[in-house]
């Protein structure tokens, strides 16, 4: 497959082409901006967007079977694909649970073979949203202290605790929690609605994202309802998820990049338009070079997961740590070379740099990838 | 890039022979301190040592190897790179002649008359005859198309010109024996009215070139002064006039974009990965407030920062060559020399 970089073949181009076609006639940001609306609170997206036909419609492009092995009667595309997908929905700010169910579908890949492997495949590709609920209240992205425990009285396990900063909490089907079992770490996949299961939604800045807190007071987990692996199996598949918002990132920093040109080239001042001073002309180089070196640091990330290559950990680190440079430095300047108006509700700006800002911090800003490259190039 | 199986097998075949030739013929340290590039080169005995070292791969097949035959090249398209990464994978000196090879060569051989090439292009490759660019002046910087320096006829030789003008920044002019020069050929016009020649500056009437010195104490760069120095209308590269769109085929290949490629030793992005592991290993050997610099935190961040921009670098080359994953065709090439400065200048906050 070396006559196509980073594999990426027709079909994944096919793939990218019919998201980007869905999203242009789907997602346009009047309707982002109606459902906004939408919600009492002019803070939050409502669950209900997109819709359950919208959703529907996704699902038949194949949005998530592209991650599920053919065995399992999925697609099975190469990862390249699957960042395509999700650097179309940053580029559209697209509000949906997409991004977190290709993270559990990529956790489930990675588990061994079994009833609750088969079963989570078999939900994801009947349509079911799913995400991860791994994170304890400080935000700690080693997952190190679980604050949801578990007992096992008889068979099955009783789950007590919260889960925090879990994505798509409010419109997910089913939670992957981490659990601090009596024998270590597990991995529950949890139904909505389960008896004694609450959602809490959280007040974020991204309009176009939803993250809530589970409280779990007594829930009851069948035995064949826990993925085997635990924390190994999560360490191995969270590369997966941060490639997920690099892609995002790198895609929703492009719009601002070519949005922030665009305005450079009508807004006059001193009989000029501005985009003619290098004041204004080298920081938005900045940020092309800034989100060039991103997007090529994501598909190497991608390539080298699915080639199970030694530096796939290596890359992935990099990846997340440059989208995240790269779309706070793209979206600050997006603001301020908007002028006035870039400070504004009416300017479309502040959907993706909220979105941006979002993601950078999701699963590990900059800084803490940045120290995990320190690690592999350098040595703890 | 879809290439013929027979194609890469050559290729391979041309790889290795880098290799080997690279390894039995690595230089002995030099006798003297080398300078960190091209631009930097200041003495006669730097001089001498790289334009012998750049003879010596020329005449084994390492540069010029993308030229035609009856231009001094080895006329095998596509295989100048692979030279070039072999060259700074053995971390061999750099090619002296770096505006003849990046920006003279490629230019002449788009637009030159045929006989101008069969003269120009072996001793450019080889090394023996050093290039400079005469773009700069001391009133047109960024603003390229405003040159004043200008020609008139020659009385003493009907359909060629006496030159005047001022250059400055000229790279390597102290040592060059050519200089591609953008000069006005009418006021009527900003764009139209500018011609693109070559002409010989050493030893060459009414040229003076006089060293500048750079912040570091280096000079490497000057500026070149012309008073009615004679200029052969054989020496035009394209129609009068046309100057601009010639000028336009320089820069492009300055910026690293063009179809000829061409070793520029350190600024080319293969070898960066080495430069982080020699980071690395120095950070290794060094101490900072008592402890391994490679236990302070600062250190740390700041070379997986570099780890993190280099690899970014090294794979925009290799996603360049998808255009399934570009947004536009020149975008990334284009950032092959801004890239490369920001190397010089140091690591850039974004
Ligand atoms: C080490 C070195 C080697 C070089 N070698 C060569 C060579 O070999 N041959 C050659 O021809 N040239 C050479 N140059 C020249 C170089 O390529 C540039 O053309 C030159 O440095 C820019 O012109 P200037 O210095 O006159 O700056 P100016 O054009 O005067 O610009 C000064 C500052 O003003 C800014 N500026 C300019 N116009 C505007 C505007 N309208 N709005 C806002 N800001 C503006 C610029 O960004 C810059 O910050 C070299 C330069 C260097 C530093």
């Amino acid at each position: 497959m070396s006559n196509a970089p980073y594999g990426f073949n027709d079909d994944c181009a096919l793939f990218r082409e019919s998201a980007r076609k869905f999203l242009a006639s789907h997602a346009g940001l009047d309707v982002l901006r109606r459902a906004a609306a939408q919600d009492p609170d002019p803070a939050r997206m409502p669950t209900a967007y997109p819709s359950e036909e919208g959703w529907q419609q996704a699902q038949e492009l194949g949005w998530i079977a592209a991650a599920i092995p053919e065995a399992a009667g999925g697609l099975q595309l190469p990862r390249g694909a699957l960042v395509a997908l999700a650097e179309q929905l940053g580029k559209h700010a697209f509000p949906s649970a997409a991004e977190s169910t290709l993270g559990v579908a990529f956790l489930a890949r990675r588990a061994a073979e079994g009833t609750a492997q088969a079963a989570l495949f078999e939900q994801l590709l009947a349509g079911a949203r799913a995400t991860l609920a791994v994170c304890n209240a400080d935000g700690d992205w080693q997952h190190t202290p679980s604050v949801v425990g578990a007992s096992s009285p008889g068979g099955g396990l009783t789950l007590t605790g919260s889960a925090h900063f879990v994505q798509d909490a409010g419109r997910a089907e089913l939670f992957v929690v981490r659990v601090a079992g009596p024998a270590g770490s597990l991995l529950a996949v949890v139904p909505r609605g389960s008896a004694g299961l609450s959602v809490q939604r959280d007040g974020i800045v991204d309009l176009t994202r939803e993250q809530g807190t589970l409280h779990f007071e007594a829930v009851l987990v069948p035995t064949d309802a826990v993925l085997p692996g635990g924390d190994a199996l999560l360490a191995e598949s969270l590369p997966d998820t941060w490639l997920l918002l690099a892609a995002d990132m790198v895609g929703a920093s492009e719009w601002l990049l070519q949005t922030t040109v665009e305005y450079a080239k009508v807004r006059t001042q001193f009989d000029r338009a501005i985009g003619g001073y290098q004041a204004v002309k080298h920081p938005l180089v900045n940020a092309m070079m800034a989100i060039d070196r991103a997007k090529s640091l994501v598909y190497a990330a991608a390539h080298a997961l699915d080639e199970g290559a030694p530096d796939a950990l290596l890359l992935a680190h990099m990846a997340k740590a440059q989208a995240a440079e790269a779309a706070a430095f793209t979206s600050n300047r997006a603001v301020q070379l908007h002028g006035g108006i870039g400070f504004t509700w009416e300017s479309d700006v502040h959907f993706f740099f909220k979105r941006n800002k979002h993601s950078e911090l999701l699963f590990g800003d900059a800084g803490y990838h940045q120290a995990k490259v320190a690690d592999l190039v350098i040595g703890a | 890039m879809t290439s013929h199986p027979d194609q890469e097998a050559a290729q391979r075949e041309f790889r290795e022979y880098c290799r080997a030739w690279l390894t039995e013929h690595r230089p002995p340290p030099a006798p003297v301190r080398l300078p960190q590039h091209p631009i930097e080169t200041m003495t006669r005995a730097q001089l001498d040592y790289l334009q012998a070292w750049q003879r010596r791969c020329y005449d084994a097949g390492l540069v010029g190897a993308d030229y035609p035959k009856e231009y001094g090249g080895r006329g095998n398209k596509g295989f100048q790179r692979i030279a070039n990464e072999e060259m700074n994978r053995a971390r061999t000196p750099f090619l002296i002649n770096m505006v003849g090879l990046g920006m003279a060569a490629p230019t002449i051989f788009h637009h030159a008359q045929e006989e101008l090439k069969r003269e120009l292009l072996p001793p450019l490759l080889s090394g023996e005859q050093i290039w400079c660019q005469g773009f700069s002046e001391p009133g047109s910087g960024s603003d390229l198309a405003s040159v004043q320096a200008s020609l008139r006829p020659d009385p003493a030789s009907p359909g060629d010109y006496l030159l005047n003008g001022h250059k400055v920044w000229t790279s390597l002019a102290h040592f060059a024996q050519w200089m591609i020069l953008l000069v006005r050929t009418s006021s009527d016009h900003k764009h139209k009215g500018l011609s693109y020649f070559v002409v010989p500056v050493e030893n060459h009437p009414g040229v003076t070139v006089r060293p500048l010195i750079k912040l570091t104490g280096e000079t490497g760069f000057n500026e070149v002064l012309f008073e009615d120095t004679p200029v052969k209308d054989a020496w035009r590269l394209g129609a009068l006039g046309e100057g601009w769109n010639v000028a336009m085929t320089t820069l492009l290949h300055e910026r690293g974009a063009g179809p000829l490629v061409t070793p520029q030793g350190g600024v080319g992005s293969e070898g960066l990965a080495h430069n982080v592991q020699g980071l690395v290993s120095l950070a290794r050997t060094l101490r900072r407030n008592g402890k391994p610099a490679t236990e302070d935190p600062h250190v740390r961040a700041r070379i997986a920062a570099l780890a993190i921009r280099e690899r970014g670098i090294v794979e925009n080359g290799k996603r360049a060559r998808a255009a399934a994953l570009q947004d536009h065709p020149m975008r990334l090439p284009l950032q092959v020399k801004l890239a490369g400065g920001e190397r010089v200048l140091g690591l850039p906050k974004s």
